[in-house]
């Protein structure tokens, strides 16, 4: 048995902890035993521990076959967005949906159905999916595709692993010309200018807003928004490389810091001079590699030890466009007055999710971090009281402890789902943590 | 007809095997993967002519199969530029120290086998005036240790071999280059304790090897804290030595 948590390390669970390196021994990973698939290990609660068995999928890793001339691209689900990044991305190819971390499979960016920074604009990782080869509960390997297998596919976009195992899967990469983007700073000095400046930014192709979560007052929802768009290669200087591999991290955090290194003090300092930064770079356009544009964590290797080791929590939740800016108002408002300020919180804005169970409606998503302690949790369920009554939803890929009432307000598709993972797999070989937590019907 | 330089990789179905593969198809290598399992091999080619669009053959090689050396050299379809071996077999210390056979597999598949294949080829090389030859070794064969000596001293076996190649071949433009890996996480691997700081993923080990052959080094430890550890396992007296159980 191992000892596996996920990115934000609560919990920690003891798990039969297996790596196969063929398809058959994916099937022989779960004899016996109830499990999931796991991918990098980058959801950051419960979504990647499986209730008896864990299965590690990061051993298959091959493109199967690729068309240059389309970007069509046939791969085994363990592979990397970063390895992908790093081989297509000279030959003019990158993925239209990136996280904030490239470090996570294809299959659980499949999953998690994962969006980033374009889907308001282009939706989320699924919708570039065009096929899935799924290992079921029962041990049948079906294809999906959004005309065979129509529902399933539906319900293994955002499914969090739950209808079976994602063993391949084809999808459209985009073209680009460079590894660059163009990228715009807005400061926006409260929360209602950084709604009005997404909003503003609906024509952009990437727009994200980091908010200051220290600033109260009429400060409240201070934030940096950052628009870009991919550089055409007659937009670079002459001497830039169109395309530079991603770097492995140069900083790493090779222990678990004491947990009082992050405090409202440390937090505030850091805060005031990133926006004071971010301010001065405000006005025209200038390039950033795509690396730390999309990615800007992934240059510090094991970040998630900074919260030492009791660990974190994400709330992520995503509130629909009407009446949205008095809810972010009132969730901002509660955590600057608790002081314990989220050491990131990102705003954005989503369109229409594309699967059966995905996190994203027309709304602005909101995501914070929070030191694992013992008050933080009553805290997070109040937050989760004002996201349900505005009619939002938690991400699941971030959670770890939103309740079965909260989960079932916001994911009305719930019983059509639990119905498609009825018909694969009667025998619920296929649970998660997580699926126990909120999904799995309970039996006497 | 294509004008990239070829690298065979002997092994090529082991995690350090692909990801030497890929490192040298990354930099514009064709490659030629040689294993006992061809057709488990079949999804690497596809995998290397989809990420690289480079040429990739495969080939049977089986390092137990010694009679069979000379005609899979005469079977290739050009010599290649570089021959990397990573064939190797960790074996269970316990069972060699008492199973003659278990323990004669470890030595010729680390020793016997690799030393004979990459002889042939220096032959080769030396005739035709150029070319690189890899072989994978040990950290294990730097000092016989009592967890796994029947597989380090069959790696001890195949540096002396490496070495006195080196001294040799240097002479007629061949260049020999001995890696030594430390820990690599890899199925050989799965299971075992391994300290973090030592140890590094497939896909570092996979570079390394390319760097040393670009870079036409003599002896490289994937990591360069091994070479400081083994120095200090290196220097160790006897009589402190053996009492270590590691």
């Amino acid at each position: 048995m191992t000892l596996v948590s996920g990115w934000g390390r609560f919990p920690v669970v003891d798990t039969d902890l297996v790596r196969p390196r063929s398809f058959p021994a994916v099937g022989e990973a779960f004899a016996g035993a109830s499990g999931v698939a796991r991918g990098n290990g980058r959801a950051y609660g419960d979504a990647g521990i499986g209730l008896a068995r864990t299965v590690d999928m990061t051993a298959f890793d091959r493109v199967r076959s690729f068309d240059p001339d389309t970007g069509r691209i046939r791969l085994e689900a363990g592979m990397l967005l970063s390895d992908i990044i790093d081989t297509f991305g000279p030959r003019g190819f990158l993925p239209f949906v990136v996280p904030g971390t490239r470090f996570v499979t294809v299959g659980g960016a499949i999953a998690a159905d994962v969006h980033g920074k374009n889907h308001h604009c282009e939706g989320g990782f699924g919708r570039y999916v065009d096929g899935i080869l799924l290992r079921t509960g029962q041990g049948e390997t079906i294809e999906l595709s959004r005309d065979e297998n129509a529902d399933v596919f539906r319900a293994t976009v955002g499914g969090m692993g739950l209808t079976g195992v994602i063993l391949e899967a084809t999808m459209r990469l985009r073209r680009v010309e460079t590894g660059w983007i163009r990228e715009r700073v807005i400061p926006a000095a409260n929360l209602r200018d950084a709604v009005t400046a997404l909003d503003g930014g609906d024509s952009s192709t990437y727009s994200v807003a980091w908010i200051d979560c220290v600033a109260t007052g009429e400060n409240l929802g201070r934030s940096l928004i950052y628009l870009g768009e991919h550089a055409r290669a007659d937009e670079l200087p002459a001497d830039a490389a169109p395309f530079s591999r991603g770097r492995d991290p140069r900083l790493s955090v090779p222990v678990d810091l004491p947990s009082l290194t992050l405090n409202r003090y440390s937090v505030r300092a850091f805060n005031e001079l990133y926006y004071r930064m971010g301010a001065r770079r405000a006005g025209g356009s200038h390039l950033v590699s795509i690396f730390p544009y999309f990615f800007p964590l992934d240059g510090v290797g094991a970040w998630n030890r900074i919260y030492g080791r009791r660990g974190f929590l994400q709330h992520q939740c995503v509130i629909p466009q009407t009446g949205a800016r008095e809810v972010l108002g009132e969730i901002l408002e509660r955590i600057a007055r608790r002081g314990d300020a989220s050491f990131l919180a990102v705003l954005k804005k989503l369109g229409e999710g594309d699967g059966l169970m995905s996190f994203p409606l027309p709304g602005y998503t909101l995501a914070l971090d929070f030191p694992m302690t013992p008050s933080i949790l009553p805290f997070l369920d109040e937050l989760d009281r004002l996201v349900v009554a505005a009619g939002g939803r938690l991400y699941l890929a971030k959670d770890a402890r939103q309740s079965r009432a909260t989960f079932e307000a916001g994911y009305p598709a719930l019983q059509r789902f639990n119905g498609i993972r009825r018909s694969l797999d009667p025998d619920g070989k296929i649970r998660s943590r997580l699926s126990q937590r909120l999904l799995d019907e309970v039996r006497p | 007809m294509t004008t990239r330089k070829i690298a065979l990789v002997l092994g090529a179905s082991s995690d350090i095997g692909r990801a030497t593969a890929r490192a040298f198809a990354r930099a514009g290598w064709d490659i030629q993967l040689a294993g006992r399992d061809v057709a488990a091999l079949e999804p690497d080619v596809a995998d290397l002519r989809a990420r690289y669009a480079v040429d990739v053959g495969v080939h049977r090689f089986d390092v137990l199969d010694t009679a069979s050396f000379a005609s899979f050299v005469a079977g290739l379809a050009a010599l290649p530029d570089a021959v990397i071996s990573i064939v190797g077999l960790l074996g269970v210390q316990d069972t060699a120290q008492s199973d003659l056979g278990h323990a004669a597999t470890i030595m010729r598949s680390n020793y016997e086998g690799p030393a004979l294949i990459l002889g042939l080829f220096a032959e080769k090389f030396l005739a035709r005036g150029s070319g690189t030859i890899v072989g994978v070794s040990s950290v294990a064969g730097d000092r016989g240790r009592a967890s796994n000596y029947v597989y380090g001293s069959a790696k001890a076996g195949f540096s002396a071999f490496l070495s006195g190649l080196r001294a040799r071949a240097s002479r007629g433009g061949v260049q020999i280059v001995t890696v030594k890996p430390g820990f690599v996480r890899t199925r050989m691997t799965e299971g075992m304790k391994l300290i973090g700081p030592l140890t590094v993923e497939a896909s570092v080990a996979g570079d390394a090897i390319l760097d040393a052959v670009q870079r036409r080094r003599d002896v490289v430890y994937v990591s360069e804290k091994w070479r400081l550890v083994m120095l200090i396992i290196k220097l160790l007296p006897e009589a402190v030595f053996k009492k270590l159980r590691f």
